[in-house]
């Protein structure tokens, strides 16, 4: 059966992890390659490595910092931030890493999607979505921002997760802004919303408290899988512990032996 | 090892995706890896490995193109020890619906859409169940999880199921190990799936070096 994947996130600053509130007020938190490799340990199904910077400040993904965390992590690895083009995905599937998350470069040239699709596979193309609520009605829906959050772009989140997976993306990595680093639980509409309207996994990300959200954000939200970063930093759970919750609720984890 | 040096792998080059982690994760169970882009890099190697993902046509194109194709063949068929992964096991078989292109053809069935599975492409750690014993599975407790990411699986022809040496179940029930003879060839990653998957790759990279200068067994082709 497969598993439901835990899945800690590495936002990376000029070289190192950071973790901010609504993508702003970063806080340091720890050396990106030994971060990896602690949670590879402790029985993380994968990792997401984010150059947060990337993109606001134009340039390409940092790839030597890639490849040493690449390095240090037999699990999965999906690096995202700052990737223009499929020659760019290339470059960072060079160094290491198994599946690319597209965002800004993207919303502003969709066909980007397929281009990287039909050259690496639809298993290496990850879109990821920042979304922001319109307002306090859940009727509402949701903006696509881009830019690192800087920027709205007046796009349905839904609609835009749902064109993603035709054009080709093999998965979606949903980030709630509103939620995101609050510790206030996943946007259980918004998860909702985006797996009802596709068939390709739905990784979500922004506001994980503890084990209850993450079982909540498969259980109600539809997800594949939960990403958190704060949570997981900051040691107020380990991988271990929040698989053991989701055991106990009755979901499928992957159990692995934890190496000293 | 048979003779005390590493297992010396040459990994093949079909042009796309990530050949970094499958030489890492060999690497850091003793053996030595190199990127094989040409027939000629095939030279010294103990063991050949394919990896792989994307689709099926334009790594053929690719493998095609650089002269690879009956080298490859070649090798399969005097039993040398061979890994396809992924990818790299699907065009062992005859032909791929992915986009109908003719692949190795060096075993008999092919490759075909997993179908009823509730979401795909199939990514995510699953259950490896164990048909049965094969030595890459050594120390392996049947039924470990192992990391998948495809949206197509082999079927190969009623006739040569004696090759399965493990199923999955996302969906359908799907092969997700064969071996014959020295060829072997995994859906999963094993270079992405942490300690069982290095264990698989040790396994496999023992057995290349144990069969080193063994004279070399009837074909299989």
């Amino acid at each position: 059966m497969l598993r439901r994947r835990v899945i800690p996130c590495l936002d990376v600053a000029r070289g190192r992890v950071v973790k901010g509130t609504r993508f702003v007020d970063l806080v340091d938190e720890g050396d990106p390659p030994e971060l990896a490799e602690r949670y590879a340990r402790e029985g993380a199904d994968e990792l997401v490595f984010l150059d947060i910077t990337a993109a606001p400040e134009g340039r390409s993904t940092l790839l030597g910092i890639v490849e040493r965390t690449a390095r240090r992590a037999f699990i999965p690895l999906t690096v995202g931030g700052g990737v223009r083009s499929a020659a760019e995905m290339g470059a960072v599937l060079r160094a290491g890493a198994d599946k690319v998350a597209l965002n800004t470069a993207a919303v502003r040239d969709p066909g980007l999607i397929t281009a990287c699709a039909d050259r690496f596979g639809v298993q290496a193309v990850v879109v990821a979505i920042d979304a922001r609520r319109r307002g306090s009605d859940p009727a509402g829906g949701w903006d696509v921002v881009v830019a690192g959050g800087r920027e709205p772009t007046f796009r349905d989140a839904v609609a835009w997760a749902r064109e993603a997976a035709e054009r080709g993306a093999g998965e979606l990595l949903v980030t709630s802004i509103d939620r995101d680093g609050t510790r206030s639980g996943y946007d259980l509409e918004l998860l909702r919303a985006v797996t009802g309207a596709v068939r390709v996994p739905v990784i979500a990300s922004g506001g994980a408290a503890g084990p209850d959200d993450l079982i909540a954000a498969i259980r109600d939200g539809g997800a594949d899988a939960v990403l958190a970063a704060s949570i997981f930093h900051r040691r107020i759970y380990t991988i271990s512990e929040v698989k053991d919750a989701l055991a106990a609720a009755g979901l499928a984890v992957r159990r692995s032996a934890v190496a000293a | 090892m048979a003779d005390g040096t590493p297992a010396r792998i040459a990994i093949v080059d079909h042009g796309a995706g990530n050949l970094v982690s499958i030489g890492q994760g060999l690497e850091s169970v003793g053996a030595r890896t190199w990127i094989a882009a040409e027939p000629e890099a095939f030279d010294g190697a103990d063991l050949l490995v394919l990896p792989g993902v994307g689709a099926a046509a334009p790594a053929m194109a690719r493998l095609h193109a650089r002269g690879l194709v009956d080298p490859i063949r070649a090798w399969i068929a005097a039993d040398r020890p061979f890994l396809g992964i992924c990818l790299g096991l699907q065009l062992l078989f005859e032909t791929s619906e992915e986009d109908g292109a003719t692949t190795l053809g060096i075993l008999p069935g092919r490759t075909v859409p997993l179908v009823g599975a509730p979401t795909l492409p199939h990514i995510g750690w699953n259950q490896v169940e164990r048909r049965r014993d094969h030595p890459a599975f050594d120390g392996i407790e049947d039924g470990a999880d192992f990391y998948f990411v495809h949206s197509y699986i082999v079927c190969p022809d009623v006739a040569a199921s004696a090759i399965v040496i493990a199923e999955t179940v996302h969906g359908e029930r799907f092969v997700s190990a064969i071996g014959v003879g020295n060829c072997l060839g995994l859906q999963f990653h094993p270079e992405r799936s942490g300690t069982d998957g290095l264990r698989v790759l040790a396994n496999v990279v023992h057995l290349a070096a144990a069969s080193r200068g063994l004279p070399n067994a009837v074909g299989v082709a």
